[in-house]
């Protein structure tokens, strides 16, 4: 839906420093250009779990961490969600690939689509749903209106 | 985890306090966190980690590592706590984090919720053999590796382990503490953070 340089531009626009991210194969395609930003840097965790830990250390430590994930990471990273962004109230934006969502071919009857939204909505996650190329403001817009409160935020990326 | 010879928690932790350096961030969890609390009063760089998800110390310490390259982050975790989140240790050296030191406290059980045998642990283990965290984090790639069996070394060299070349893994085998519960929170999450966050800016 995005190449990496629109994702990396879009980044480096509203000053993300770090982005901490377990691949999968759309998100993953724009680490490249986000290395080549030279203002970003990429981290690479093993689980998703660890990504929103580390995105809390950056934060407490004066950076702007975005997480970048798909939504089965997002699954595994419940308990690292509730303690950095409601015990500890990190406002983490994230970057949620969403399985599935475009492609049903792939995968038929893929779970994701059931419980995707239903997790971000459990763990009071402010999202938007990316569904088209002509979306790219959105998630620079809704970025902007997080960090302007303080509040934890998401961009679900239809893949 | 040589089970021939253990520190006290305690003393383990009262050398960590003797030698850190004023600049210095100490994130403790879990046991660390419940008997730091009882040394003496807080220090602005201290961050309690408490209440933590598993195993999670070691990512905030890396997160704090790389937001605060000037600073040496030191992250206490217990031995089933690393075992939550093994995977950031290759994280740390894939991160090249030179200012940062894990310290695992390692006394083979999950003390504070009754001091049963980790999967690490021998006590826990069909084959009773102990697990080697001093070597899981070299072959990780961690630059300095130290091991800890005995409270005098410990002492004499502590601050010496502390300087090595980062990211360092220090390995202390500690005793139990019959008892140990899970530490109490010692106030508000979000103004401690803020707290925190402003140490670090001064």
């Amino acid at each position: 839906m995005f190449s990496g340089d629109q994702i990396a531009s879009l980044l480096s626009e509203v000053g993300v420093t770090h982005v901490i991210s377990v691949p999968d194969s759309t998100i993953g395609q724009w680490e490249p250009a986000i290395e080549r930003t030279g203002r970003i840097r990429l981290v690479r965790v093993c689980r998703e779990g660890e990504a929103w830990q580390v995105a809390a250390g950056l934060y407490l430590g004066g950076a702007t961490p975005l997480v970048m994930i798909q939504c089965t990471g997002l699954f595994e990273s419940g308990d690292a969600i509730r303690n950095a962004l409601h015990d500890w109230k990190v406002p983490v934006f994230s970057i949620v690939g969403y399985r599935s969502y475009l492609d049903q071919a792939k995968l038929p009857g893929d779970t994701c689509l059931v419980f995707t939204e239903p997790i971000l909505d459990a763990w009071k996650i402010d999202y938007r749903l990316i569904t088209s190329p002509a979306e790219l403001h959105v998630i620079r817009d809704h970025f902007l209106s997080c960090r302007a409160v303080g509040r934890a935020g998401a961009a679900l990326i239809a893949e | 985890m040589a089970t021939a010879s253990r520190i006290p928690l305690v003393s383990a932790l009262q050398t960590l306090w003797r030698v850190r350096r004023d600049d210095e961030v100490v994130i403790t969890t879990m046991g660390s966190a419940r008997e730091w609390m009882t040394l003496g009063e807080p220090h602005a760089l201290d961050f309690i980690l408490v209440p933590s998800a598993m195993g999670h110390g070691t990512s905030i310490g890396l997160g704090l590592a790389l937001a605060q390259p000037g600073k040496r982050v030191i992250v206490c975790s217990g031995d089933g706590s690393l075992l939550m989140n093994l995977g950031s240790l290759a994280s740390i050296v894939a991160a090249n984090v030179p200012n940062l030191v894990v310290i695992v406290f390692d006394n083979g059980v999950y003390e504070v919720t009754g001091q049963q045998p980790t999967a690490a642990a021998g006590l826990g283990r069909l084959d009773g053999r102990n697990a080697d965290f001093c070597g899981v984090a070299r072959a990780c790639g961690f630059d300095s590796v130290h091991e800890f069996n005995d409270a005098t070394a410990w002492a004499n060299d502590a601050r010496s382990a502390l300087d090595s070349k980062g990211p360092t893994f220090i390995s202390l085998n500690v005793e139990p503490v019959v008892g140990g519960t899970a530490p109490h929170s010692p106030g508000p999450t979000a103004a401690r953070a803020q707290q925190f966050m402003e140490a670090l800016r001064r």
